[in-house]
């Protein structure tokens, strides 16, 4: 399925938020999700459900001022 | 008497940032230097294969100092409001240092914006310090809206021009005499930040003026020391300004040569 994460084309087989944290190899990361421009929590990636062309963010600490 | 922070007393009225420093270590260094009481840090995009973040992040928990995230290059409330709740679950803290940019020169806040994401994320429970201009009016409806603190700029964001309006600062700090306030973006050296102490400001946020300095660990160092001045100038009651000179050696006794 095609999605978008962090602004770059992606071809993932995973139907969920929870399932494409693991296939990116992210998992154990502190970082933060959203889809479609929602914030999403840790506890509802499950539940988060992938739709061709979702658009997804995911952040982690940054230096910032 | 050091000011509370959403209840909380800072170990030094120095917040410091994050940004653009030559290396880690530098930054790990500078911080050991100046010993500020809180880090301030952001959310970017991740990459799985660099880990940036989670290298960055094992250092500022090694340093033990307190974060405060920042809604950094968020143009809208909604990318603010969003920023501010990944920060929450990243950081796990509920402050937020609000910074909504209306303009693009300047980086001078859209304080429309700012005044409701600020509304928004109160009432969802965050702690918000936002950064915001000297105008007393824009500054009221902040605290309406639950803000406990104010953080008005010194000049803009990574100019270094210090204080540029004093009246504004002082007349923020007379009309907010128990509201903590913190002047934030535009400092430039430290006696910029010992002026803001010694107007009656309680603390000072400051990332360029370090990181971009020569020698970061140094300047890190001068800015922890100035902070200490200026708050113990500002605890030890300034002198009054006088626009006649007053002889500060006793003329009696002083003997007659002419």
């Amino acid at each position: 399925m095609k999605i978008t994460v962090n602004d770059e084309a992606q071809d993932v087989s995973a139907t969920t938020l929870a399932g494409l944290i693991d296939e990116l190899g992210y998992a154990g990361a502190r970082i933060a999700t959203a889809l479609n421009g929602h914030f999403v929590p840790k506890t509802a990636r499950e539940q988060a459900r992938l739709d061709m062309g979702a658009r997804v963010e995911i952040v982690a600490p940054m230096q910032g001022g | 008497m050091a000011a509370l922070f959403y209840g909380q007393e800072l170990s030094s009225a120095l917040m410091l940032g994050t940004a653009q420093y030559p290396s880690p270590e530098i930054l790990r260094d500078a911080v050991l230097a100046a010993r500020p009481g809180v880090l301030t840090v952001s959310l970017r995009r991740e990459s799985a294969g660099e880990r940036a973040g989670q290298a960055f992040w094992s250092i500022v928990q090694e340093l033990g100092v307190p974060v405060l995230p920042n809604t950094a290059g968020c143009h809208t409330v909604k990318e603010a409001v969003t920023t501010a709740h990944m920060a929450r679950e990243v950081f796990g803290t509920d402050w937020i240092k609000l910074e909504v940019i209306g303009e693009l020169d300047t980086l001078q806040p859209d304080v429309f914006g700012l005044v409701e994401a600020a509304r928004i994320l109160t009432e969802e429970g965050f702690k918000v310090f936002p950064y915001t201009t000297e105008d007393l009016v824009v500054a009221e409806r902040l605290l309406a809206v639950g803000c406990e603190v104010l953080m008005p700029w010194g000049a803009p964001i990574g100019s270094g021009k210090g204080l540029n309006n004093l009246f504004g600062l002082r007349a923020m700090r007379a009309h907010f005499p128990s509201v903590p306030l913190v002047v934030d973006a535009g400092i430039g050296v430290p006696s910029h930040a010992a002026q803001a102490l010694e107007l009656g400001y309680d603390a000072v946020l400051i990332n360029t003026a370090v990181a971009k300095a020569g020698d970061p660990v140094h300047m890190a160092q001068a800015f922890g020391l100035a902070v200490q001045a200026g708050m113990l100038a500002r605890m030890a009651d300034p002198m009054e300004e006088r626009d006649m000179a007053a002889p500060s050696t006793p003329v009696a006794g002083k003997a007659f040569l002419g």
